[in-house]
Order: structure tokens, then C-alpha cells, then sequence
């Protein structure tokens, strides 16, 4: 004390402070991401609650007020040319597009993301077999080759999602591979065999969850472009058949009448955009913060 | 440490050679290595790039491919032969019995994966210890390793903390299983040297503590006269000289080791830094002569025809040399 020596200091970590430091630390959830999540889960939640909020059958017609104009008094957003309630249709056709969106989606990131996974691992002639498959796939145009496969299966709703698992996996495992080549040559993956882990370790713990990155990416835009595909087909009079509701036949049954009844392809298409632009929002949102890591 | 019987011989390499088989060519990385390990003693080898220390380091382990990699010869872990067994004994050795910490710690870390997933994974791997018992063992690792705080540093991911603090982390899962021995590949390298220093006394602390054996692969006769007892000084895939450190570091007696001697800044007094003249051989054939007679001062008309072998110029202390009588640090 007298001798004039200052004491020492001392910072004790786990202050109230340091905890603020460190909540800071993480990287901030970006709002576009909330944006994209917003707009997706009022699409689910509008699908899973599609009973209490369609004020009527989606299918029951009522040939007394076809083609009535929204704001209506008992139709919110008009009704079509069999008087069926435009909002409910709407609504229920959530149903069917979200299970072609994640359907297909979850489907094939899982198995294109396995495939990709084995050729990146075992590399020589097992890659070049599963690749040549893939490039097989990539020859064809994509929509060309699912209408084909739904052309020979018949129409129907399940036979639509055979042909897009039969598709569209080939993008997964090609991004997965080239990714895996990369991180399999990352130190810690000698490193993890130096410390004696099994292959199946080393696979699934250190070289999948670097690696699964970009696939993940390009999923949230794959679901897009799998209810776009859905819709086209549904437009096309391939896939969905009557008198299910979905909404690219929604609005291809609507052309007839798009004079008269601007409504009827505006309001699908309206939920086309709301569910398509929040998954790309995602999407991006997820890419960006994924290049964010990488850099830092 | 011990004064009466020599220590249990841990490690007992046997000629050992590794070529690597090319499209083209083969490479052969190491050529004819014999040496032991002790329990207890740290070993340093010594060498410039490419003259094959981390490849001896890495299949002492069974670190290679084995499509593309020839290994012969012998390296018995107490007794046991590791050379050619398969790969799920190996990996039963590997981390448990030997472990091997890296160069690099920027790299040698799984980005996503936090501090307590990749001590405990280890854990997991090699020991039957639940949940609970491997953080308590893992907070324990970090402390030993001298983190501050390893309560927080549980939650961390590798990008959140420094160089020197991964390469802590680093050691901290080499130590996991109090492996008997630790194989070091140039541990140091990439970090400040102040950092540098902290990191190998507490390699030098950890090994009195532990009652480990290391060997500590390194370009830097610093590193090596600083943590080792024996030294061994590799050259073209070759041993050429293997004597206790303070003896190699007083009395060389290979040219190469000099070279390596009176390149040190400071060594000898000139305002120029030494360098050893010529490149080091390409390792295309396996070399019966000295492979370092062109680079060599005292080369003879002797050398050119000279079948190497190691001869002992003292006890503990052995020289591929035919002039080994000549060498000198200061000339």
C-alpha cells in the first residue's frame, strides 16, 4: 500500500458489460432475413389455417354470383366463373403449392446433397459415375424433361412431384461435390484423423457442415422455382387436375375471362409473389451472411 | 529424471522409408530414418523445407494415402508394430496413445464447430466418459493449457479467438487422452514470436507435468535448443546427424548441421547472415552417396563414391560423414 505500487487491475469476465460485448459479438440477424421469414410463415400459417380462414369450400359453387368483383358483400376478393369464393381458393391452394415447394424441395436437397456427399468423399471412379448421371440430367432442359416424365405417368399431383424429385436433385449434388472436394483438402480434416476419428465421424461432424453451406443457399431458391415449375405445369393443365385448387391453374383457368374478371389471375398471382419473394429474400439473406463468415 | 536404469523405449523407428508414386515419378520423401524415443524425452528434428520431417512425423501416425504413398520398414509403439496394421487400430493409437498438433492454428480448427464440441468430440471418441464428466474434463484441459475463463471459452467458435488461443485449444485436444506421446509439426511457425515463446514453455511445462515424450518437428535450431534433449538433423529424406542438443549445437559434426549453425543471425560475427549455398536435392532417386556433397565445403574426392552409413563419433551421437572430424562452426 505505502510503497506507492498500484494494485493490480483486474477485469473478471462475465460482467453484465462483457455480456452485452458478447451478444454483441454475434452477428446480428439482418432484416432482409426477417423480412423473407415473415412473408414465408404468414404463407404457412395461412395453409396449415386455411379451414378457419376460407369463409367458404374452396370447390362450392354458387352459379347465382359468378365472376362478382372483390370487396363484394359476401366475397372479399370476388368469385370466379363457377361463383366459387376467390379467397378460399386462394387459400386452400396454399396447401397444395407449399407441399410442392418443400415436397420437392426437402426431397431432392436430400438426396442430391447424399449423392454429392459420396462422389466428393470417394472421389474416382464412383464420382465419375454419379457425375456422368448428373450431366446426363443437365442435357435436357429442365421443365422439358419433368413435362415429359408427368406426360408418361399420367396426370395427377403425386405423379407431378415424381417427376421433380426425378429432376432436380442433380443440382444438389453437383454443388455439394465440389464444395465437399474443397473441404476434404481442409487441415482439419487430417487433423481430425490424427486424432483418430472414423470416416463416418470425419464425414458426418466435420466435412458435411462445411460443405452444406451453398446447397442450402440455392435450396431457398430452389423452393421458388419448384412452385413456379408446379405453377407452369398447373397453367399447362399438367399436374393439379380439377377441381383442386392451385395457383398457377388458378390462373390458367382464369384466361377466358382476364376482360372481365382481372381479379381471377391477379389474386393467385399475388400469392405466387408474396410466398416466391420471401424465400429469395431468405435466400439472399442467407448468402450474404454466409459470405460474411467466410470472410471473417 | 531418472538416474538409475535407462527409461522404457516408447518409440523405436526402424529404417523407415517413404516414396510417394507419382504419374510421372516417384518421390522419395524419406529415405532409411532410424532413431528411438524414450519416455519422458522430447526429440527434435530439424531440417529445411522439403526434406521430408513432416512426412516422417505424419506416417508415424498412419497419416498417408495409402493408394499413392509406399511406406517400409518399422515403427514399434511399446512393442507393437504400427506400420501396415489397419486403419481402425490406428485410429484406436491415434489421439489416444500419440496424438499430433499442427502447424497452423488458423486451419486445424473446424470453423463450425464450438470450443467444448471439438475437445469433447475426443473424449467421446476415446474415453467412455458421460455428458457432464467430459465438460468437467474440458474446462480442466483449458485451464491446463492456460485459458482464462474456460467457462466462456466453452461457447466460443474458433474465429472468436486468437492465434496463440487456437493453438492452445489445439493442444488442449491433443491432450485430451494424456496421450504418451505428442508429435508436434512446427507448432510454432505460424505465430508472433512472443506468442511463440509462451506457447513452447508451456509445451516444455505440460511434458514435465504430463510425463509425455514429444517430438517437436521444426526449421528453427531456436524452437529446438529451447525444448529439446536430443536433436535430430534431417537432410534430403535422410538422417544426417542425431546427437544430444547441447552436443549438436557446441560440436557439429556434420557439415549441414554447421551450415544450419552459422546461419543463425548472430552466430558468427559478420554483417552478413550465412546462407548455404546450391538448392537442396530433388528427391527423385534414392540416394546411395551423400546427398549433400555438391552443396558441401569439405566434399572429397572420397564422398563421390562413399555408400552412406551412419558412424558414431561419440556415444549418443551419430553422423552420416565421411569428414566428420573436420567440421567446424567458426572458420
Amino acid at each position: 500500500m505505502s510503497s506507492g505500487v498500484p494494485a493490480p487491475v483486474t477485469v473478471p469476465i462475465g460482467t453484465a458489460e462483457d455480456k452485452l460485448l458478447s451478444r454483441r459479438r454475434r452477428l446480428p440477424v439482418r432484416a432482409p432475413i426477417v423480412v423473407g421469414a415473415v412473408l414465408v410463415t404468414f404463407v404457412v400459417i395461412v395453409a396449415l389455417a386455411a379451414p378457419l380462414i376460407a369463409p367458404y369450400a374452396p370447390n362450392q359453387q354458387d352459379l347465382l354470383h359468378t365472376l362478382e368483383p372483390p370487396l363484394s358483400p359476401s366475397h372479399l376478393l370476388g368469385t370466379d366463373q363457377l361463383g366459387r369464393d376467390e379467397l378460399s381458393r386462394v387459400v386452400w391452394a396454399a396447401r397444395v403449392d407449399l407441399l410442392i415447394a418443400f415436397g420437392v424441395t426437402i426431397v431432392t436437397f436430400s438426396f442430391g446433397t447424399l449423392v454429392g456427399v459420396v462422389a466428393g468423399t470417394f472421389g474416382g471412379i464412383v464420382d465419375a459415375i454419379l457425375m456422368r448421371i448428373v450431366d446426363v440430367f443437365f442435357a435436357f432442359p429442365l421443365v422439358v424433361l419433368v413435362l415429359a416424365i408427368v406426360a408418361i405417368l399420367g396426370n395427377g399431383l403425386i405423379y407431378l412431384l415424381i417427376a421433380m424429385w426425378a429432376v432436380t436433385w442433380v443440382s444438389y449434388a453437383r454443388i455439394v461435390r465440389a464444395e465437399v472436394m474443397i473441404v476434404k483438402h481442409q487441415d482439419y480434416v487430417p487433423a481430425a484423423r490424427a486424432l483418430g476419428y472414423s470416416r463416418w465421424r470425419i464425414m458426418s461432424r466435420h466435412i458435411i457442415p462445411n460443405a452444406i453451406a451453398p446447397a442450402i443457399v440455392y435450396g431457398t431458391i430452389d423452393a421458388v422455382n419448384n412452385v413456379s415449375i408446379g405453377a407452369s405445369l398447373g397453367f399447362l393443365g399438367l399436374g393439379v387436375q380439377d377441381p383442386t385448387a392451385e395457383w398457377g391453374k388458378m390462373i390458367s383457368d382464369s384466361q377466358a375471362f382476364i376482360r372481365t374478371a382481372w381479379w381471377l389471375p391477379v389474386m393467385p398471382g399475388i400469392a405466387i409473389v408474396i410466398f416466391g419473394l420471401g424465400l429469395s429474400i431468405i435466400g439472399d439473406g442467407l448468402a450474404d451472411r454466409l459470405r460474411d463468415k467466410s470472410d471473417a | 529424471m531418472s538416474d538409475s536404469a535407462p527409461p522404457e523405449t516408447l518409440l523405436e523407428v526402424r529404417d523407415l522409408r517413404v516414396a510417394f508414386t507419382g504419374r510421372a515419378r516417384t518421390v522419395y520423401a524419406v529415405n532409411g530414418v532410424d532413431f528411438t524415443l524414450a519416455a519422458g524425452e522430447t526429440l527434435g528434428i530439424v531440417g529445411e523445407s522439403g526434406c521430408g520431417k513432416s512426412t516422417m512425423l505424419r506416417t508415424l501416425v498412419g497419416l498417408y494415402e495409402p493408394k499413392t504413398t509406399v511406406c517400409t520398414g518399422s515403427i514399434r509403439y511399446s512393442g507393437t508394430e504400427l506400420l501396415g496394421v489397419n486403419e481402425s487400430s490406428m485410429r484406436r493409437v491415434r489421439g489416444a496413445e500419440i496424438s499430433m498438433i499442427f502447424q497452423d492454428p488458423m486451419s486445424y480448427l473446424n470453423p463450425v464447430l464450438k470450443i467444448s464440441e471439438q475437445i469433447g468430440e475426443t473424449l467421446q471418441r476415446h474415453t467412455s466418459l458421460n455428458r457432464r464428466e467430459r465438460r468437467g474434463r474440458t474446462i480442466e484441459l483449458l485451464r491446463l493449457v492456460g485459458i482464462s475463463a474456460p467457462e466462456h471459452r466453452l461457447k466460443q467458435y474458433p474465429h472468436e479467438l486468437s492465434g496463440g488461443m487456437r493453438q492452445r485449444v489445439i493442444i488442449a485436444i491433443a491432450l485430451a487422452c494424456e496421450p504418451r506421446i505428442l508429435l508436434a509439426d512446427e507448432p510454432t511457425t505460424a505465430l508472433d514470436v512472443s506468442i511463440q515463446d509462451q506457447i513452447l514453455r508451456l509445451l516444455a511445462d505440460l511434458r514435465r507435468r504430463l510425463g509425455m515424450s514429444m517430438v517437436i518437428v521444426s526449421h528453427d535450431l531456436g524452437v529446438i535448443a529451447q525444448t529439446c534433449d536430443r536433436v535430430m538433423v534431417m537432410y534430403g529424406g535422410e538422417l544426417v546427424e542425431l546427437a544430444p542438443v547441447r552436443q549438436l549445437v557446441r560440436t557439429p559434426h556434420h557439415p549441414y548441421t554447421a551450415g544450419l549453425l552459422r546461419s543463425l543471425p548472430g552466430s558468427v560475427p559478420s554483417r552478413y547472415l550465412h546462407a548455404i549455398s546450391g538448392m537442396p536435392p530433388r528427391l527423385h532417386s534414392r540416394p546411395r552417396v551423400c546427398s549433400f556433397r555438391a552443396r558441401c565445403e569439405l566434399a572429397t574426392e572420397a564422398c563421390e563414391s562413399w555408400e552412406t552409413s551412419l558412424l558414431e563419433v561419440e556415444p549418443g551421437h551419430a553422423v552420416r560423414c565421411l569428414n566428420h572430424d573436420r567440421v567446424r562452426i567458426d572458420d
